[in-house]
């Protein structure tokens, strides 16, 4: 009897403790946090125009989307790593040359991370860099056009998560392999024997700051572990970069537990100036490799795909004070660099602490030869040496930190499901707002350049759940906007994203918005198969090719009546917007086509390839609605039998007799 | 008939409704269109307001006029007198002002909106006229291509 008591008080005392640990790590529900004025926070008004431009990352879907704040609206997306039938990208002859790699042509990837180009530190509204975290590839976005305009592969890579992350002035974008694997001529090895033959290698990409063109400069060799994010010094620690890593076990299996053995991974420091040095003094050895390198042209409006055979590597473990490693807690995802450049914050996925590194600390470290031991032949610094301090008790997962304009961090906390402000300095928590629900990355306008512009934070969170209408099992994903402009942090605003952001990154409208381009010079298009005007339009057979110089004007296709196809050929319909106005694409479609539809640009040529499969007469017409004649907006083609002789015959707006009359 | 009444009266309301683009509101220079429209309406309403022609005909501007023709105008417009898309440019210089031909041009737009001439056309071609972004020096080309089309010398 006594037993049972104990037992049910137990119980009950268990249920409760339950309840109460339970009530306190959910977060508080959606009302009590929002206030009256939050709607008109995020309101803008018809007609009116956003104040921020949110780059965001489409990760699953390998784009990039673009949308405003404090709206939420989304505007746009950019298709970079995977097909768009859309707009044709990836499906059009031009653009199939962007998606090529050294492993053919790769229609899909996931883009995790965003990098928009700064000078001495701040945004300068030029380009906006993506990377591919599949087939290793990192994607540059002219924020002119918002068309992606070049396409790296990263040779010796395993997939490119810790990447496309910038320098100051846009000097270099860094690539850092999420999976340790073996390279050069020694590939086919027993993969337990990852400690012998996995290598993990970090590209530094460099910009040519006149038209942002990217080339690997260098490779760095370093030990098979996997590297997650990372962030270049500023100001003070400018010429350095750190990386965050993890399986620093070099488990090859189950990593979800063998690479949560260590109680500290590393940060990765890399004085990239020193490689530089050295790569002056003729230290670098040139490897084999193979990979892609895609380049858009404005003028022929045309993708060239060129395969380069060879690439420039160090390695650090010969070539010393190239690289350091300071232990980080139970697997550091975020690894971000404030402001000043002086701090450099660590965010272990597993850790209930924040470590706060002191890059002069570092500096003092390293002259001091203040180290642990070393990994991989690679010096490590000791934890307390390079340390400025931990935030204690902040939450539960720390991921990611950015920051604001006065000296605050922003970290979000997968775990606990919230974001927590706290001063860089004193480490003092200043507050915490809930997330709905587990937020991956935040971001701050500005927030990880030497100027953030604060104002917003946006939570892109990993759970939607019950946040929207249902619908069924797969949800919208869930970002939220708060205010950050008072001491507390106020929710204002919750927008579904497409996709599953990873990463964003957001710049002020006036630094963006007047280089917009409005339309394609038709004077400048230099497409081998433009049809500069109406005059020039006509049908050509090369062979089994049949190529078809088309216009596209409001509202008619010239040609729109052709004949002498015969079956076996491959038809190329080369469209020409002749449009010079801001606003009027015209799409083309023809029935049957087994690839998608093009979307044309004013002043631009577009190419769709055709090969009909079975003879007739097939409608084509113009996709986007363009005119009050748009439906009009259409033509046939004929395809005859292969052995045919009618002969090759375009025209539009021709009215011919036919035997019998019954043409008229 | 009633299916081209109905379409003629869709047509007008959706011209009647349809929202100014923010471009139109932008070049719309308020303080200078109405005095150019007071001083002379068949000079239409623009930037242009005077145009010297001169006998002979300049020849370099013919066929570099005749080169913008063919590339951003005969899809819609043919050198006869026939209708296509918009209006066939034969006589066109007898029946307007250099300057009206140049403003509708160049500023179509407003021209579509506000000038009566130009809105006859638009109702009798049914499709706005696009501005194909001409320059004023390639508008003047077109002109002086007009002018041959029309049988000057």
């Amino acid at each position: 009897m006594k037993t049972i008591t104990i037992h049910r008080v137990l119980s009950i005392l268990v249920v409760l403790a339950t309840v109460v640990l339970w009530q306190g790590c959910k977060p508080k529900a959606p009302g009590s946090v929002t206030t009256g004025d939050a709607a008109s926070q995020a309101y803008v008004a018809p007609g009116k125009y956003d104040e921020f431009y949110n780059v965001v990352s489409g990760g699953f879907n390998g784009q990039m989307s673009i949308y405003g704040l404090p709206s939420g609206r989304l505007f746009r997306i950019i298709p970079v790593f995977s097909q768009f039938p859309e707009n044709g990208w990836g499906y059009s002859e031009e653009t199939k040359p962007m998606l090529n790699t050294s492993h053919g042509f790769v229609p899909w990837d996931d883009l995790h991370h965003i990098s928009l180009s700064v000078t001495k530190g701040e945004h300068d509204g030029r380009w906006a860099f993506g990377n591919a975290n599949n087939t290793p590839r990192v994607a540059r976005v002219d924020m002119k056009t918002f068309k992606t305009v070049e396409i790296l592969e990263l040779p010796n890579s395993g997939g490119n998560h810790s990447s496309p992350f910038i320098t100051e002035n846009s000097e270099y974008i860094v690539a850092g392999t999420r999976f340790s694997v073996p390279v050069g001529d020694n590939t086919d090895v027993p993969i337990s024997s990852f400690k012998e033959n996995f290598k993990g290698y970090i590209s530094f990409i460099s910009i040519d700051p006149a038209d942002g063109g990217m080339k690997i400069a260098f490779q760095l060799k370093t030990p098979g572990v996997s590297f997650d994010l990372a962030r270049a010094g500023k100001g003070p620690s400018h010429g350095w970069f750190f990386f965050s890593t993890y399986n620093t076990e070099q488990a090859y299996t189950l990593l979800e537990v063998n690479a949560s053995q260590k109680d500290k991974d590393f940060i990765m420091a890399v004085n990239w100036k020193k490689a530089e040095e050295y790569i002056k003094a003729g230290k670098g050895t040139t490897s084999k490799a193979k990979y892609a390198h895609n380049v858009w042209d404005e003028s022929t409006h045309t993708g060239v795909s060129t395969i380069m055979d060879e690439v420039l590597q160090l390695d650090p473990a010969e070539l010393k004070d190239i690289i350091y490693f300071i232990p980080c807690p139970k697997s550091p995802h975020g690894c971000d660099t404030d402001p000043t450049g002086q701090y450099i914050v660590g965010s272990g996925k597993l850790a209930a602490l924040i470590p706060v590194f002191s890059f002069a600390k570092i500096q003092a470290a390293i002259a001091n030869k203040d180290f642990e031991g070393e990994f991989a032949g690679i010096p490590v610094i000791k934890y307390e040496a390079a340390l400025h301090g931990e935030v204690k008790k902040p939450g539960l997962g720390p991921l990611h930190t950015e920051f604001d304009n006065n000296g605050n961090a922003y970290t979000s906390f997968f775990v606990s499901s919230e974001i927590v402000k706290w001063n860089v300095k004193t480490l003092e928590i200043l507050d915490r707002v809930p997330t709905y629900y587990s937020i991956g990355h935040l971001s701050v306008p500005g927030g990880p350049t030497s100027k953030p512009h604060g104002k917003y934070v946006v939570a892109y969170n990993k759970i939607t759940k019950d946040r929207y209408l249902p619908t069924g099992p797969e949800l919208t994903q869930s970002a939220q906007l708060y205010d950050i402009s008072g001491d507390k942090m106020k929710l204002i605003l919750d927008f579904p994203t497409t996709g599953e952001p990873h990463y964003a990154e957001s710049i002020p409208a006036s630094l963006v918005m007047p280089n917009s381009t409005k339309i394609y010079k038709i004077e400048d298009n230099k497409h081998p198969y433009a049809s500069l005007g109406e005059g020039m339009t006509k049908v050509e057979r090369k062979g089994k090719e049949v190529h078809v110089y088309m216009t596209a004007i409001r509202s008619h296709l010239t040609p729109d009546n052709i004949e002498g196809v015969k079956l076996g050929d491959e038809v190329f319909f080369h469209v020409t917007n002749l449009e010079q106005d801001w606003d009027v694409p015209h799409g083309f479609a023809v029935k049957g086509a087994n690839n998608a539809e093009i979307l044309i640009m004013p002043g631009e040529t577009s190419t769709l390839k055709w090969k009909p499969l079975s003879t007739g007469v097939f409608p084509f017409y113009c996709t986007d609605f363009c005119s009050a004649l748009h439906q009009e907006m259409q033509g046939y083609i004929r395809v005859s039998p292969a052995g045919s002789n009618v002969p090759i015959k375009f025209s539009t707006g021709k009215i011919e007799d036919q035997a019998g009359g019954a043409g008229q | 008939m009633k299916k081209l009444v109905w379409f003629s009266a869709t047509i007008f309301l959706f011209l009647a409704c349809s929202p100014g683009k923010p471009k139109e509101e932008s070049t719309e220079k308020k303080d200078e269109n109405p005095v150019a429209a007071v001083t002379d309406p068949a000079k239409g309403i623009g930037q242009i307001k005077n145009v010297s022609l001169h006998t002979p005909l300049e020849f370099d501007r013919v066929s570099r006029g005749k080169a913008v023709y063919e590339m951003k105008c005969s899809a819609c417009h043919k050198l006869t007198d026939q209708r296509f898309v918009g209006p066939g440019w034969l006589g066109v210089t007898k029946t307007r002002k250099p300057e009206w031909i140049m403003n509708m041009v160049l500023n179509v737009e407003v021209m579509l909106d506000q000038d009566p001439e130009a809105q006859k056309l638009l109702e009798l071609c049914l499709t706005r006229m696009p501005n194909q972004n001409v320059s004023i020096g390639d508008a003047r080309d077109i002109l002086e291509f007009m002018r041959q089309n029309d049988g000057e010398k």
